[in-house]
């Protein structure tokens, strides 16, 4: 089987026990993506400190590989500046763009942590979409909450 | 077969099968192929698409090598052999479901048929040919149709809504998978112009009643157009007893290439339609100043055609009719029948649609408990079963039953009970996998 070298058993134990879960106030954008193709769907909010990612809430259903990706983005960007986010993002678009070459996972390994257990994911081309999912809309939650006044939000 | 009912813990039931799947196989090459590290291909997608017997690719292959030229044009004894191989599929396509070959319009797929149909009645306004107004839609009219569509027969008719001011209704469905016709009489009404249903859902599997529909649409003075994407290849269809005004097919579903479709509609109807694209070959007199067009079925044909792929269709059509449209329905319900039973007895599994083979097609929705159907698919396929995941192009039907997206499989010619064990074991596989029993 080489249902493995997808499913590691870390994105099993995202999938199963998913960090961070649930919708929270306050914050400073909210979006909703979806993967038009499967159906599967995020809502994702952001809080924004200054510049840096105070939090990360989420709710969405999908598959174990979006919802899995979803929790380890969700350890790798709260603390962080908004521009190393994003840059971790652009790092993790390239590891699912690297069709499973394990050199590129191999440099990528410590600036990913858990999500680089996601390179297994990139030699199949229909699940790339699900692993990128909660990261395009981090990107646009992260867009909008800049460019909004910061007033919280909501509450 | 058709009073079969799913029975848990019964044992699944094999009945004979109608086909000679061996025999069936060895006509489809891409059957002898290996998946996934060498496994054998077991392809539960025919829905999505149909594998093409040698005889269909022979066909191609022969027009091309043979007489490819343009048909209706040119006077060369190619242009003419192409011409004549091409009306030859017409009437051959016509006959295999009932019409003359004057009524068959060949376009891309079943969406582009639909499509030239909801183009026709919002150009039929401006219609500068008093005749081509005749079915013209406009505000206070009313288009319907279900809840149980394909994107492809839902998208055009709301777009037609909203380029015209029409308003757009539906019929809804009921928990075990039917169209709801209760309210049938208030939601075609007066007002209705065009009524458009599918035969068959391609995700529920469910064959729909389309006499009650027919009889109603027509006694408000309405048309009404079938989608049988799904019908069409697999059980028989004649329009003549089907008694719609348009029935709307793709050739690549039924053995057949990709880019070719049927638009069937009754030549009156036709004839009284204004074009959707125009060009080359739709026309009759061209001047600088306005043009005038051709009679259908050639008013609806603008630009060279695909007439290889037509051709091609040609042959999937002789392919069909030579195992008969019955028994490629009896050899599916015995399919259907045995794959209901056999999820039945897998805990965890929900089958979305009818729950047995009654006016049931053999395309099969399920869920599995606690496993997205992507992460069913794949383990699926890691086995070498290809399965359809998602809506499946239905999203409002997914909608209606509660769950984001299923798994789908479905069956055709080639299909064996050995297809469908290797499901039912795959999706045990799958459960073992994620650890959900």
């Amino acid at each position: 089987m080489q249902l493995e070298s997808m499913y590691q058993e870390i994105i099993l134990d995202h999938y199963k026990n998913p960090h961070g879960r649930g919708l929270r106030d306050p914050f400073d954008a909210e979006v909703h993506h979806v993967n038009p193709t499967c159906g599967d769907e995020v809502t994702l909010r952001v809080k924004i400190d200054g510049d840096t990612i105070a939090d990360v809430s989420y709710e969405g259903m999908g598959c174990s590989i979006s919802q899995a990706s979803v929790s380890a983005m969700y350890d790798l960007v709260v603390g962080r500046s908004v521009p190393e986010a994003l840059e971790t993002g652009e790092h993790f678009m390239t590891l699912m763009q690297a069709k499973g070459d394990p050199a590129v996972a191999e440099k990528l390994e410590d600036e990913l942590e858990d999500a680089v257990a996601f390179a297994g994911v990139s030699k199949y081309p229909a699940r790339v979409k699900c692993a990128l999912l909660s990261w395009m809309a981090l990107k646009d939650a992260s867009a909008r909450a800049m460019s909004a006044p910061q007033t919280g939000g909501s509450n | 077969m058709t009073q079969t009912a799913s029975r848990p813990g019964a044992g699944a039931q094999r009945a004979p099968l109608p086909l000679d799947v061996e025999a069936i196989r060895a006509d489809f090459p891409i059957l002898t192929r290996t998946v996934r590290d060498g496994k054998r291909l077991v392809y539960l997608d025919s829905g999505a698409t149909s594998q093409k017997p040698r005889q269909v690719l022979d066909a191609e292959r022969w027009f091309y090598e043979n007489v490819n030229a343009a048909p209706h044009r040119g006077a060369h004894q190619l242009a003419e052999e192409a011409t004549g191989a091409y009306e030859e599929a017409r009437s051959k396509i016509g006959a295999f479901i009932g019409a003359p070959e004057n009524e068959i319009v060949f376009t891309r797929n079943t969406t582009e048929a639909i499509n030239l149909v909801a183009y026709a009645l919002s150009n039929a306004a401006t219609a500068k040919e008093p005749e081509f107004r005749t079915y013209a839609v406009g505000q206070g009219d009313e288009i319907v149709v279900t809840e149980m569509e394909h994107h492809a027969n839902l998208l055009p008719w709301q777009q037609l809504c909203e380029r015209t001011g029409a308003t757009l209704r539906w019929l809804g469905l009921t928990d075990d998978g039917r169209l709801d016709l209760s309210d049938l009489d208030t939601v075609v009404n007066e007002r209705t112009k065009l009524v458009s249903v599918t035969q068959q859902s391609n995700i529920l599997g469910t064959i729909n009643p389309i006499a009650p529909i027919v009889e109603r649409a027509h006694e408000v003075g309405a048309l009404v157009m079938v989608d049988g994407a799904q019908s069409v290849p697999h059980q028989p269809v004649d329009v003549q007893a089907l008694g719609a005004d348009f029935l709307v097919f793709s050739g690549h579903k039924m053995l057949g290439p990709t880019g070719v479709g049927v638009l069937w509609g009754r030549y009156a109807v036709l004839d009284k339609l204004p074009p959707f694209l125009t060009g080359g070959s739709m026309i009759e007199v061209v001047r600088m100043e306005g043009s005038t067009f051709m009679p259908p079925p050639q008013r609806f044909e603008a630009g060279v055609p695909m007439t290889a792929q037509v051709v091609g269709l040609g042959a999937a059509v002789d392919y069909l009719q030579a195992l008969g449209m019955d028994t490629v329905l009896a050899h599916e319900e015995a399919l259907t029948a045995y794959a209901l039973d056999k999820l039945a007895e897998i805990p965890g599994v929900t089958v979305i649609g009818p729950p047995d083979t009654v006016a049931r097609g053999g395309a099969i929705s399920f869920t599995v408990e606690d496993i997205h159907p992507h992460d069913v698919g794949q383990v699926l396929d890691d086995l070498g079963i290809a399965v359809r995941v998602g809506h499946h192009c239905a999203w409002p039907v997914v909608r209606r039953y509660g769950v984001p997206a299923t798994t789908r499989a479905t069956f055709y010619v080639h299909t064996g009970y050995d297809d469908i064990d290797a499901l039912a074991d795959g999706i045990r596989a799958a459960q073992k996998f994620f650890g959900t029993v």
